[in-house]
């Protein structure tokens, strides 16, 4: 038994989620070694193979993404783990698979940044990229875990993404929480939501790759059980053959665009606190959050202020109409990074010009501390 | 206890990282809450690499260290870099085999870990065991068969023993501290071997100070005593 | 149309509409049928044969045949290839790619799919240039010839695939041309058929692209240059050294026993689970 089902433990966020993966009965992780994610593709290497199931380590990144995609189709259940350069050389690869609307889940330990930057250090700085990073029109889904336990369960959680809404989802790390040890109490197995899509079950020749439904997803064939469909980038049919004709290329990229703008608030999941009686709110996201409730309660405990915190766990697509909804009627909004500010900008789009958006950066590889934050709020009030 | 910041730290190779593992495995057995951070250069050997451990009743937020109550510091520049994070009534333990200008504190102890380590099981890589023992028995956090247990579940089955041994004599170091401290007799006095004058003027000391004996802490005296006490145990 | 229709049209998509995107003279047409004769005569099911390819003139291939077909992004082809075959191994794969698809930026990938041995056959149509982009030159462009880079004529050396794919680790190597078609309809079947990887080298005319610059613009002399300028190894054995110069030599290269890279990976997962029950 690899999934210490509702045991208690000691787990690293890295191995958190290669547990994850084994839980939701990952078939296939090929990878290419990168601090500090080397530990989800070490500790995969060992617990695949004991289960019958593949690991590959690739000649490189590039490979990696191609060589899920690949065996997506196929039927298995794909992952691959990464950082921050490697991640810019899959870029080609998740458009790919944005395109052909292939599920797999990729798995992103931010690290200092840009180019080789600080690989043993912390950072948030990839996350236009994960949403903007591979060029031309494309959905997204990306999840960012704020301690342990999260990363057991969002890998699950984006297993599950990836096939119902037939995309590549992104699972946004960082080097603190990947690196960490917290004590896990893990659930027992049915407690969690395994569910696989529907494979499809109509005749061989009435099948389209990319059936048009409500929700712009259809159950998706794989290589070798007699559908023999044709996948490919270019841009396509319902049949997934290349087309340039107006209509169908509109289709196609509706039907993309659509998939995810049609069902935002399925893919909503924020936590919120304090958020409605307060003025002053802190927006903070992966291992930030923390610092930010810690932040929250200091206020609360030395200054008697009570001071909000929003947090988006699914941070593409953004929360755009909850964000609206909540901070609008704010004074101030903190936006803390890790990086030079790119989540603020969504902010400030959002939010009327009264509200005032206040940045926190830090880039030197560092946490932000709740001190920070309390000095900057203790500043803005 | 319901909430304690421990920080582990030295240079590169010395087994924080393991030791940390120890203590927050211990610490889940007792029923707390964990978070265990490590943060160290790209140098696989030397430096000033650090493993934050903090466990709490309550959920924990923010992960790092920020006041600590213990600190173990194996080598000089780790002790120069976080003494001053260690908050009054916190105890720091420096290992005297590299440390040698120790730091200013209200509960500082010497102990010549790396050198009883070579002397005791002839590597120098137990030493991280032997403070975590000492550290055990000084702060009381967990009970015995916590600690134990968590050296069972963590160290690979080669090195089982070795390492259950070492913590014990840093336990029983610690032990002995603390009985100097609050003042119980000595384990030597027991054993019916000849006092040295070091602790003989310390105990009329106390005698003449308090009329009891007993527990009140100051810096200097134990720091002198600690390192003394040591040095006589050191042979055992 | 004929009553009867060659058996190669079962192998060939209703739904896609022909005709295909290749230019007179083109050979690549040639090796698509050569492919399909394979596939038939190994008695493959057209459920368990995976084409894919890279992005060029011959990785516009598999939308045409009715097989599991994947056109994946430039280079990558068997990479791809390498997870569909590690997720079904019963899938039997053949890889079409350029020769600067498969030469330059999918190098890496044909190195290494290999030296692991892993299972699938990969064709690379070598035309001598980037056909589909305008014609640029590719790694196997002959020294001096004009492309529209090299408007001066070509200075790189080339080097041989085939040479690459035995040294890295490949059990199958040969090299056809499009002109010799029964002898490159075995070469395929003995590379298809081979448990192992196996790479197939094909020459084929580029008259649009690569001939009109090179004053070859005519597809019968290219196909006829193909039938003069190749001589296949029994040939090649008995020519003298001078005779020999400026000759491509056809044939199976390589042919050896070797363990593919799924048998050893069951080895693993056997020595994993022991692991995993102590």
């Amino acid at each position: 038994m690899i999934v210490p089902w509702g045991e208690t433990r000691l787990v690293q966020g890295n191995e958190a989620v290669a547990l994850g993966a084994v839980a939701s009965e990952l078939d296939l992780f090929a990878g290419y070694p990168i601090t500090p994610s080397s530990e989800v593709a070490e500790l995969l290497s060992r617990f695949l193979p004991q289960q019958g199931k593949k690991w590959i380590q690739m000649e490189d990144e590039i490979a990696s993404i191609s060589a899920i995609i690949g065996g997506s189709l196929a039927g298995a259940r794909s992952m691959t783990a990464t950082s921050g350069p490697g991640f810019s050389l899959m870029q080609e690869g998740l458009g790919y698979a944005c395109m052909t609307e292939v599920p797999l889940v990729l798995v992103n330990v931010m690290r200092g940044g840009p180019s080789t930057g600080l690989p043993t250090q912390v950072a948030q700085g990839d996350v236009m990229q994960a949403r903007w990073g591979t060029h031309g029109d494309h959905p997204v889904i990306a999840l960012i875990p704020a301690d342990v336990k999260e990363c057991f369960e969002l890998t699950i959680k984006a297993f599950n993404l990836a096939e119902e809404y037939r995309t590549p989802v992104i699972l946004l790390s960082d080097e603190v929480i990947g690196h960490m040890r917290e004590r896990v109490d893990f659930p027992e197995k049915e407690e969690m939501d395994l569910t696989r899509q529907p494979r499809p079950d109509v005749p061989v020749e009435w099948y389209e790759h990319y059936h048009p439904t409500a929700t712009n997803v259809s159950p998706m064939a794989r290589f070798g059980r007699g559908y023999r469909f044709h996948v490919t980038g270019l841009t396509h049919d319902v049949h997934g053959f290349p087309t340039r004709k107006v209509d169908e290329v509109n289709a196609k990229m509706e039907r993309l665009k659509h998939k995810i703008t049609r069902r935002l608030e399925d893919l909503e999941d924020n936590r919120i606190h304090g958020v409605e009686e307060s003025d002053v709110v802190i927006f903070a996201y992966g291992s930030v959050y923390r610092s930010a409730m810690a932040a929250r309660q200091m206020l609360a405990e030395e200054d008697g202020e009570n001071v909000g915190v929003f947090r988006p766990v699914t941070i593409w697509p953004f929360p755009d109409k909850t964000v609206k909804e909540l901070l609008d009627t704010k004074d101030v909004v903190l936006v803390p990074e890790l990086n030079q500010g790119q989540i603020i900008h969504e902010v400030e789009r959002l939010t009327v010009d009264s509200v005032r958006v206040v940045p926190l950066h830090r880039v030197d590889g560092y946490e932000i501390t709740p001190e920070e934050i309390v000095d900057r709020i203790r500043e803005v009030m | 206890m319901d909430y304690a910041e421990i920080r582990l730290s030295g240079s590169g190779g010395q087994g924080m990282g393991l030791a940390g593992r120890i203590f927050s495995e211990s610490a889940i057995t007792e029923g707390y809450n964990v978070c265990q951070t490590q943060s160290y250069g790209p140098e696989a050997r030397g430096g000033a690499s650090r493993t934050d451990i903090i466990f709490s009743c309550h959920q924990i937020l923010f992960p790092n260290c920020r006041n600590l109550d213990v600190l173990l510091a194996m080598n000089q520049e780790s002790s120069d870099k976080f003494s001053d994070s260690v908050r009054e009534d916190g105890l720091i333990l420096v290992d005297s085999t590299y440390v040698d200008q120790p730091p200013e504190g209200n509960r500082v102890y010497e102990y010549k870990l790396t050198q009883t380590s070579m002397e005791t099981f002839k590597i120098p890589l137990a030493a991280n065991l032997i403070a975590l023992g000492i550290i055990a028995a000084l702060t009381r956090y967990f009970s015995l068969e916590s600690w134990t247990d968590a050296i069972r579940r963590t160290v690979p089955e080669r090195f089982r023993d070795l390492n259950l041994d070492a913590f014990e004599l840093g336990h029983r170091e610690g032990r002995e501290i603390l009985h100097v401290e609050e003042g119980r007799v000595p384990v030597a006095y027991d054993r019916k071997r000849p006092v040295p004058e070091c602790i003989k003027e310390r105990f009329e000391d106390r005698r003449r100070a308090s009329g009891k004996g007993g527990g009140s802490r100051k810096s200097n005296k134990r720091k002198k005593d600690s390192s003394k006490k040591k040095k006589k145990s050191g042979g055992k | 149309m004929p009553a009867h229709l060659p058996y190669e049209y079962k192998y060939l998509r209703h739904k896609k509409k022909f005709p295909h995107v290749w230019c007179p003279g083109c050979g690549i047409g040639i090796l698509m049928g050569s492919i399909i004769r394979a596939v038939d005569a190994l008695g493959w099911k057209k459920d368990d044969v995976v084409m894919s390819s890279g992005i060029g003139c011959t990785s516009r291939m598999p939308v045409y045949v009715d097989f599991n077909t994947l056109h994946t992004t430039h280079g990558r082809a068997l990479a791809f290839s390498t997870g569909v075959k590690l997720a079904n191994p019963e899938l039997q794969i053949v890889a079409v790619m350029g020769d600067g698809d498969a030469l330059a930026i999918g190098g890496n990938h044909l190195i290494h799919t290999a030296r692991r041995n892993l299972d699938m056959t990969a064709i690379v149509v070598n035309n001598s240039n980037y056909g589909m982009t305008g014609g640029q030159f590719s790694p196997t462009t002959p020294e001096g010839a004009k492309t529209s880079t090299t408007p001066y004529g070509m200075i790189e050396p080339t080097f041989d695939a085939c040479d690459l794919a035995r040294s890295a680790g490949a059990s199958f190597v040969a090299r056809g041309t499009v002109y010799h078609v029964m002898e490159l309809d075995k070469f395929l079947q003995k590379a298809m058929r081979k448990k192992g990887f196996s790479l197939v080298e094909v020459l084929s005319p580029c008259p649009t692209s690569f001939g009109r610059r090179n004053k070859q613009a005519d597809p019968v002399k290219m196909m006829e240059s193909l039938r003069d300028g190749t001589v296949n190894t029994a040939q090649a054995k008995k020519m003298k050294p001078e005779e020999l110069e400026g000759k491509i030599v056809r044939g199976i290269f390589h042919d050896i026993e070797k363990k593919e890279y799924l048998e050893r990976y069951e080895e693993l997962c056997a020595r994993a689970s022991e692991t995993a029950v102590k």
